[in-house]
C-alpha cells in the first residue's frame, strides 16, 4: 500500500505514515509541555499549584501573579518587580544591536568588495572571536569597565555586547555581500562614485533581509545573555535574565511559583514575539551562523 | 593656491584607496584588544598568584598543577564529558529523526517546525526555570503522576547527586534539538531528487536509500551540528545556574561554573584564569581546524 507521491521520491507505506505522524506529534508535545504548563500555572493561585495537579486548568483564574511579577515582587532586596529590569534590558539591547549591525555591514562590505592582502586572516580572527568561551575575557573586561567607570552600568553592558557582537554581524554581511555582483560596484566606481556612495546607494538598498537577520539574531543573543549581565551589572542595572534568576532563586520567604512563571514568560516574551513574527529570518540567522559560506 | 586643486584631487584618490582599510581598522583594533589582548592577559594571569585582584607575581605552572588536584574541577570535567557526549548524541539523533520525518510531505509542516524550534529563542534562564519546576518531585511530574493514581511513580533525578547532571542534559536537549532538526532539514532539501529517483528505479529500498545515498550527503550538516553543539556544551553556564545552581552540592558543576565561582566568589583569580584557559583550548581544538577548513574552501 504505497502512497503515491509524485513530488517526493521516497515513498512510504500507510502504516509507516501513521507512525511518523505519531512520532512528530509526540515531540510537538514534548516541546510545548514545559512552557505550556508554565503558562497555565502562571494564572493559578499558589494554593492550587502546591496542592494540585500541574496539568489541570485553574479552578480560579487570577492575573495577580502577573501584576506581582511586574511591579511588586522582591528582586534581591528591593520589592520593585521585574519592570525596571525589563527596561534595563531594552535600553541595553537596542543600542548594542543597532551599533553592531552598522559596523558589521560596513565590515562585510569592505571584506567582499574592497579586498586586500590579508583580508581572509582578518576575517578569520573576527570569526574565531564568535566562538571563544567568554570566561576567557571576564577578568580583564571587569578591570577595563572599572577603569572606564562603567562597571555596573547599562552603558558598560552596551559596550560589551557591541564588542563581542561585531564578529557575528560581520559574518552575516560578508556572506550576504559575497553573493552580490561585484561588477555593479566596479561600474559605479568607473562612474566616479566613492566608497560610501556605493555602499549607501547600491548595497544598502538591497540589504533588507540580512539587516533583519542581524537585528533579530543580535537582539535574541543580547536579550538572553546572562553571563555578562551577572558579571558586570548585578544590582540596579541588572538585565532581565539576571533579575529573573534572582527572583526564582531567592531563598527568603514562600516560593511563589506562579509569580516565578509569570516572570519567566515576561523574560521570554520579547524574543518569543520576534521569533513568531519573523521566524523565517531567525532560521536564516541560525543557518548562516552555523554553516559558514 | 593654484596647485591646491591638484593635490586635493590626489588626496581624494589616495583617500579612496585607504578608506576601506580605515573603515575596517576600528573593528580590527577592538578585536585585537578586547579579544586577543584579553586572552593574552588572562593567560598571563593564569601563571601568577592573583587572588582577589590581578597580581603580576609569576608562579609558573603552579595554578595548573593545583587546578587538576581540585576535586570540584575534576567533577566539572567529568560532568562536561558526560554532558557533552549525551547532549550532542541525543540532540543529533532527535534532530535527524525529526528532519527525516518532516521531509515526508507532512501536513502542517510549517507549524510543527515552528513548535520544534521555538525553545531556541528562549533564554537558558527561562528554560532552566521551567524544567527546574517540572522536575521538582514535590510539585512537578512526580506529584502529577502520583495524583493520577500511579502511587509508586518516582522521579527525583534533580535532587539526586548521581543523576542530577542528566536533568541538565534533558533541558539542554529540549532547547537545542529543534535547531539541529533545522540544519538537517536544510541539508535534506538540498539533495538532488534525480539521484534518488534513479536509485529507486534500480530497486533500492527506503532503508538503503537513506543509508547509502542520503545520510552520506548530509556530512556537512553532521559536522556543523557537532561543532555548534560542542561549543555550546563547553560554554554552558546559564542553564546549570538556573536549573540546579551547580548542585546538589557541586554535583552538576561544569568548567564554566567552576571558573566563575573560583574567580569572583572564592577570590582565587589565578586558578580561575587557568580554568578559563583550559576551556579556551578545548574549544580552539574543535573550532580552529573547522574554521580553517571552511575559509580555505571558500578561496
Amino acid at each position: 500500500m504505497a502512497v503515491p507521491s509524485p513530488d517526493s521520491p521516497v515513498r512510504t507505506a500507510r502504516i509507516t505514515r501513521v507512525f511518523i505522524y505519531l512520532f512528530l506529534l509526540l515531540f510537538a508535545l514534548f516541546y510545548l509541555l514545559p512552557f505550556g504548563i508554565m503558562l497555565i500555572n502562571s494564572v493559578k493561585p499558589l494554593s492550587e499549584i502546591t496542592g494540585g495537579n500541574m496539568i489541570a486548568l485553574p479552578r480560579e483564574w487570577t492575573i495577580q501573579p502577573w501584576l506581582s511579577a511586574w511591579s511588586t515582587a522582591q528582586i534581591g532586596v528591593q520589592p520593585t518587580g521585574l519592570r525596571p529590569y525589563f527596561i534595563n534590558s531594552m535600553m541595553m539591547a537596542f543600542p548594542a544591536v543597532i551599533l553592531s549591525t552598522m559596523v558589521g555591514a560596513l565590515n562585510g562590505y569592505v571584506l567582499t568588495k574592497w579586498r586586500f592582502r590579508g583580508d581572509t586572516i582578518i576575517f578569520g580572527l573576527l570569526l574565531f572571536s564568535c566562538f571563544i568561551p567568554f570566561q576567557i575575557v571576564l577578568i580583564p573586561m571587569a578591570r577595563i569597565l572599572g577603569i572606564l567607570q562603567m562597571a555596573g552600568t547599562t552603558q558598560g553592558l552596551i559596550m560589551v555586547h557591541f564588542v563581542y557582537g561585531i564578529g557575528f554581524t560581520t559574518l552575516y554581511f560578508r556572506n550576504y555581500y559575497a553573493a552580490f555582483p561585484t561588477e555593479l560596484v566596479r561600474a559605479a566606481q568607473i562612474d566616479g562614485a566613492g566608497f560610501f556612495q556605493i555602499f549607501w546607494r547600491i548595497l544598502l538598498p538591497s540589504s533588507g533581509p540580512i539587516i533583519a537577520v542581524s537585528f533579530i539574531w543580535q537582539f535574541t543573543n543580547i536579550w538572553n545573555d546572562f553571563l555578562f549581565g551577572a558579571s558586570f551589572a548585578s544590582g540596579g542595572a541588572a538585565p532581565m535574565t539576571v533579575a529573573l534568576n534572582n527572583l526564582v532563586n531567592s531563598s527568603t520567604g514562600v516560593r511563589e511559583y506562579n509569580v516565578h512563571f509569570a516572570g519567566a514568560i515576561m523574560a521570554a516574551g520579547p524574543t518569543l514575539l520576534v521569533y513568531i513574527v519573523a521566524g523565517r529570518y531567525f532560521v536564516r540567522g541560525l543557518m548562516s551562523g552555523s554553516v559558514k559560506g | 593656491m593654484a596647485d591646491m586643486t591638484g593635490s586635493g584631487a590626489d588626496f581624494r584618490t589616495r583617500l579612496q584607496t585607504w578608506l576601506p582599510k580605515l573603515v575596517l581598522a576600528p573593528s580590527l583594533a577592538i578585536m585585537l584588544i578586547f579579544v586577543y589582548g584579553f586572552i593574552a592577559f588572562t593567560i598571563y594571569l593564569s601563571f601568577t598568584d592573583s587572588r582577589m585582584l590581578p597580581s603580576f607575581n609569576w608562579v609558573g605552572w603552579q595554578n595548573y598543577e593545583r587546578l587538576f588536584r581540585i576535586r570540584e574541577w575534576n567533577i566539572a570535567m567529568r560532568n562536561l564529558a558526560i554532558f557533552a557526549t549525551l547532549y550532542i548524541g541525543i540532540s543529533t539523533v532527535i534532530g535527524l529523526a525529526l528532519a527525516i520525518f518532516l521531509d515526508q510531505k507532512i501536513r502542517a509542516e510549517g507549524a510543527l517546525r515552528t513548535i520544534y524550534l521555538y525553545p531556541m529563542a528562549l533564554s537558558f534562564i527561562v528554560t532552566g526555570t521551567a524544567w527546574k519546576w517540572f522536575l521538582d518531585p514535590a510539585i512537578g511530574l512526580q506529584n502529577t503522576m502520583q495524583m493520577w493514581g500511579w502511587e509508586s511513580f518516582t522521579f527525583t533525578w534533580i535532587k539526586d547527586r548521581e543523576m542530577a547532571i542528566y536533568t541538565v542534559v534533558i533541558a539542554a536537549v529540549w532547547q537545542s534539538s529543534g535547531f539541529v532538526m533545522a540544519m538537517f532539514l536544510a541539508g535534506l532539501r538540498g539533495i538532488d531528487n534525480e539521484i534518488l529517483r534513479a536509485a529507486q528505479i534500480d530497486g533500492a529500498s527506503n532503508w538503503n536509500l537513506y543509508r547509502r545515498i542520503i545520510l552520506p550527503q548530509l556530512r556537512p550538516a553532521f559536522l556543523s551540528a557537532f561543532v555548534i553543539l560542542s561549543h555550546l556544551a563547553i560554554k554552558s553556564y546559564d542553564l546549570v545556574i538556573a536549573l540546579t545552581g551547580g548542585g546538589p552540592g557541586n554535583a552538576t558543576a561544569l568548567p564554566a561554573t567552576f571558573m566563575y565561582s573560583y574567580t569572583f566568589t572564592r577570590n582565587q583569580m589565578g586558578i580561575g584564569a587557568s580554568s578559563a584557559v583550559i576551556m579556551l583550548l578545548t574549544i580552539a581544538a574543535i573550532m580552529v581546524p573547522y574554521l580553517y577548513a571552511e575559509l580555505r574552501e571558500k578561496k
